[in-house]
């Protein structure tokens, strides 16, 4: 058993809705009982969508067990069938299913129906959200596509003469992260060097559409997470190789161009000449100076937490000391990333472990989930969000991509919005002890609201709600059995250094005077410690 | 037992017995009651919810809960995982462990319900049994319960119903000879201040509500208690208080001025309080609730309105909105209709109204369609779809989560009606 207060991903079964509600025509029957719906106010409320899942589950209860649950997920088959009449039926089952072990995939298959029919098996008990989307697409894509497969070593067929190169986008799908407007950008990326769009899916492909991916020259992954096992089948059976740079922030928008123009064969050079965007001037700009080194902690899925590290460190100079995802299937990337950070890796979904490490790392800037926002908004932290899970208030009405050239301004613009202006920034470390300029005051271009009263915004809990994460100095001087006393005047001291550092500095100080035998830290002991550990 | 305060309307005789009820059976668009949770959490500010399910169960609460996250809620998901059900891992043995860990965490629990869910209800995990031993390794400092949240056995709100009926065994038993009333039903802190200041004046009391706002203050029950339901869908706790010799009052729902008075009389009567000191103790709020209704019973009156089933709230509500804001009901669904706990209610619905019971989503939305009510009163996930085919919603769970009882809510209560109405004559979009 695993406790857990919230959860980064949905069961398998929510993936696979995931991709079911992104297409046209194809419906799913889950086998499910009563409150498994919830699921779809997910797709209503937090992207607003206008037409329920099509989804229809079996709604079984307890008086069901004992008589027969098969012949209940038959006839909700055949009345779903004939209602919706999709081009590709997927049946399938959510957790407690699982476990009274109908099998409706079988039980479909023994029913003759006139559909296309792909049975899922998404074990609940031990896969998540994003696996379970990512096998769909891939099953979906496997059962229509597998009969048209070429005979293994055929070469592929080449393009008529004369005809632009082709693409599909592949990825793209309900409740993803802005995955509407990515689309828009990546398409008029592609126009930009000669390459038409073929098919995007699964979001606004029928089945039909699926049936046509081999006739584009190559496939975009945009959103591995779902759609990096499905490309990996085509290129094994269609031959068609895959772009799997996400042109996430300037530089992979470049390298996604450039691994593009290999692919197709096409000559991108004139779609890189210039500055496209503007982030690398206005990152250039003397402006930006006060961005240097901010301490930016990120935490989302493998694809966009990989993506925000490379353009925070790169793209707008800031430090990361904390990265890491929820997706397991993708921690060897996210290792790979974290040591060449020089951070340690977090690859968890325990909510209350990433808001312990984020309290630690004390970090200016925190990106990341709908979770991490809640963090920070606890912690006093300014965050952005880059990745789902997501809230309503993260469906924008307006077009703000992530990739490409708009991506990277309206990354620019969303990051840097909750920092404290450059200038205010200096104000505060000047006067530390303003009446207006202090800690407790948020960065005055947000309105009022002061950073004490952030936790009751977070959703009124009352006082008796304990804080999750100790914070860090207490539990420093809890453990040491010398741990050295406060000065009074040294206190008062510490409590001018911006909130932000402050944890950072009492930890600092008070390690560097146990390891010296200091037993009261003074104002002196203070900057000797910071002087020691300035470096 | 009092005589029935409201009359019913004219042209309607219908007992309840004879009234028609469409049934149906198919996909339910309900929640299931581990989403009690998240309005039962903030009301026992001393008891922590460990739901023992799955990752869907832990999904839907926090869906349910949407934005409100919080510093760390009093609820959360004992996962149940692949070696769990292989066997590989005593689940006994791993829920002592998660559980002895959350409460190390959470010195400041004292009550500690275990929810059952779909899968530990299908594995036959026995909680019951697994409180029990908990509660003794605890050793008297928390003390452990257990109720089903199921999605197989309960709807949405059964799931309050099933919590207080496992908190009974709990309650003291009452001094002999005492007279006391116990107000049944999650309420608004707000709410239960006014009617313990009405029944104050009226001479009513001791007056006790279950659930209370800390666990370890459970009211008496027993001999000389007498339960007024402040929520429609207490059937099981209705039932157990009554076989711990509780008396049940018979009163329409606290919904609305009129619905809120009968309410009252009720306990009145059974108190002996006269008709001349309830009246002129009830005049004041009853004329002021009146008064705030009259505008929006202007903007609500002839309109149309389908409920479909969701909190069992329903019925009152159906009664509510014909009788003092003057709306046509069209179809009014529930996902459960018992008779006993509607006896008061069911006769005051106008002649002819569409019962149903159960659901049938897609049956049931064809009728929604064919209709074309004003206002459909539905959950979540259908308000959004409904609205993009022209109708107007009303999102059911704001129902459960808004103080709508008793006289100065009254008008709080029409109003969520009406701003869906209102929104459409504003918007030139």
């Amino acid at each position: 058993m695993e406790l857990t207060l919230w959860t980064y991903e949905g069961p398998p079964h929510v993936g696979a809705m995931r991709v079911a509600t992104s297409m046209r025509d194809v419906h799913y029957v889950l086998h499910a009982p009563q409150g498994d719906t919830y699921a779809d106010l997910l797709f209503t409320m937090i992207e607003r969508r206008d037409r329920r899942p099509p989804v229809t589950y079996t709604t079984f209860q307890a008086r069901d067990l004992g008589g027969d649950t098969a012949e209940l997920v038959k006839a909700t088959i055949r009345e779903a069938v004939e209602r919706f009449r999709p081009a590709a039926l997927l049946v399938g089952e959510s957790c407690t299913a699982e476990l009274i072990q109908d099998q409706p995939g079988s039980l479909a298959q023994g029913m003759g129906l006139p559909v296309p029919l792909v049975p899922l098996e998404l074990p609940a008990y031990s896969k998540k959200e994003n696996w379970g989307a990512s096998e769909t697409f891939y099953q979906l894509v496997r059962a229509l596509l597998l009969p048209l497969a070429p005979p293994p070593g055929a070469a592929r067929p080449a393009p008529a003469p004369g005809r632009r190169p082709r693409a599909n986008l592949l990825g793209p799908s309900a409740l993803g992260f802005r995955c509407r407007d990515d689309v828009r950008e990546v398409r008029a990326l592609l126009a930009s060097v000669g390459v038409d769009v073929h098919v995007v899916a699964p979001e606004g492909a029928s089945p039909d559409d699926l049936r046509r991916l081999p006739e584009a020259d190559f496939n975009v992954c945009l959103y591995p997470e779902v759609a990096l096992a499905t490309c990996r089948w085509l290129e094994r059976t269609f031959r068609m190789p895959v772009v799997t740079t996400v042109p996430i922030g300037v530089g992979a928008t470049r390298d996604f161009l450039a691994e593009v123009g290999r692919v197709a064969g096409v000559d991108v050079s004139a779609a890189l000449d210039g500055e496209p965007s503007r982030l690398p001037w206005y990152s250039r700009s003397v402006d930006a100076t006060y961005l240097t080194g901010k301490r930016v902690f990120i935490f989302a899925d493998a694809t966009h937490a990989l993506a925000a590290a490379r353009i925070a460190t790169e793209e707008l100079g800031f430090t990361v000391v904390g990265l890491g995802t929820y997706s397991r299937e993708f921690a060897r990337e996210i290792r790979a990333a974290t040591a060449a950070y020089g951070v340690e890796p977090l690859v968890a979904d325990d909510y209350l472990l990433v808001e312990q490490r984020i309290a630690e790392a004390a970090p200016e800037l925190v990106l990341g989930t709908q979770m991490e926002r809640h963090i920070a908004k606890r912690l006093g932290i300014p965050c952005a969000v880059i990745s789902g899970p997501f809230h309503v208030q993260d469906v924008p009405a307006r077009h703000s991509p992530q990739m490409g050239w708009e991506g990277a301004n309206v990354i620019f613009d969303t990051w840097v919005h909750p920092l404290m202006m450059g200038l205010e920034e200096h104000l505060l470390r000047m006067f530390r002890e303003d009446f207006e300029f202090h800690d407790d005051a948020a960065p005055s271009h947000l309105g009022p609201g002061a950073r004490a009263a952030a936790p009751a915004v977070a959703g009124g809990a009352p006082a008796a709600e304990a804080p999750v994460a100790a914070p860090a100095a207490a539990t420093a001087v809890a453990e040491g059995p010398a741990a050295p006393a406060w000065a009074p005047d040294a206190e008062r001291e510490l409590g001018r250094i911006p909130f932000f550092v402050r944890g950072k500095a009492r930890r600092n100080t008070e390690r560097y005077a146990a390891e010296r035998g200091v037993a009261t830290i003074t104002v002196d002991t203070l900057y000797e410690a910071k002087a020691h550990y300035a470096r | 037992m009092s005589a029935p305060v409201l009359e019913p309307p004219a042209g309607c005789a219908a007992a309840p017995r004879d009234l028609p009820v469409l049934r149906e059976r198919g996909q339910r668009e309900v929640f299931c009651g581990l989403t009690s949770i998240v309005w039962l959490h903030r009301k026992l500010q001393d008891a922590f919810f460990l739901v023992v399910g799955s990752r869907t169960c832990a999904h839907l609460v926090q869906s349910a809960a949407g934005v409100m996250i919080f510093a760390e809620p009093r609820f959360a998901t004992a996962i149940l995982q692949d070696r769990d059900l292989a066997g590989m891992a005593d689940c006994n043995e791993e829920l002592d462990r998660v559980v002895m860990r959350l409460l190390e965490r959470r010195p400041d629990i004292t009550t500690l319900f275990l929810v059952g869910s779909c899968p530990s209800e299908v594995i036959k995990l026995d909680l019951a049994k697994a409180a029990e031993r908990l509660t003794l390794a605890q050793r008297g400092r928390v003390r452990i319960l257990n109720y089903s949240g199921s999605g197989i056995e309960t709807t949405f709100t059964q799931g309050e119903d099933l919590c207080l009926k496992a908190m009974l065994p709990a309650c003291p038993a009452p001094p002999p000879g005492a007279r006391t009333l116990l107000v049944a039903g999650t309420l608004a802190d707000v709410v239960e201040d006014q009617l313990a200041r009405l029944c104050t004046e009226l001479g009513i009391g001791p007056v006790h509500f279950f659930p209370p706002r800390r666990a370890t203050a459970l009211p008496p029950v027993g001999e000389g208690t007498f339960v007024l339901l402040a929520q429609p869908f207490l059937n099981e706790t209705a039932r157990a208080l009554v076989a711990r010799g509780a008396t049940l009052l018979e009163a329409p729902y606290p919904f609305g001025a009129e619905g809120t008075r009968a309410w009252l009389r009720a306990a009145a009567d059974t108190w002996g309080v006269p008709a001349d000191r309830f009246e002129s103790a009830v005049a004041a709020p009853l004329a002021r609730a009146r008064r705030a209704l009259e505008p929006l019973r202007r903007r609500l009156e002839g309109r149309r309105v389908t409920f479909l089933p969701d909190s069992q709230l329903e019925v009152p509500l159906a009664r509510f909105l014909a009788r003092e804001c003057g709306m046509t009901l069209v179809e009014v669904g529930t996902p459960y209709l018992d008779r006993q706990l509607m006896q008061a209610e069911l006769p005051l619905l106008p002649a002819g109204v569409r019962l149903s019971e159960g659901q049938h989503l897609e049956r049931q939305l064809d009728r929604v369609r064919a209709d074309r009510p004003d206002l459909t009163v539905c959950g979540l996930g259908l308000a959004n779809p409904l609205e993009a085919e022209g109708l107007r919603t009303k999102w059911s769970i704001e129902l459960v989560f808004t103080p709508v009882h008793g006289f100065d809510q009254a008008a709080d209560l029409a109003e969520l009606f009406a701003r869906p109405l209102d929104r459409r004559d504003r918007l030139r979009v």
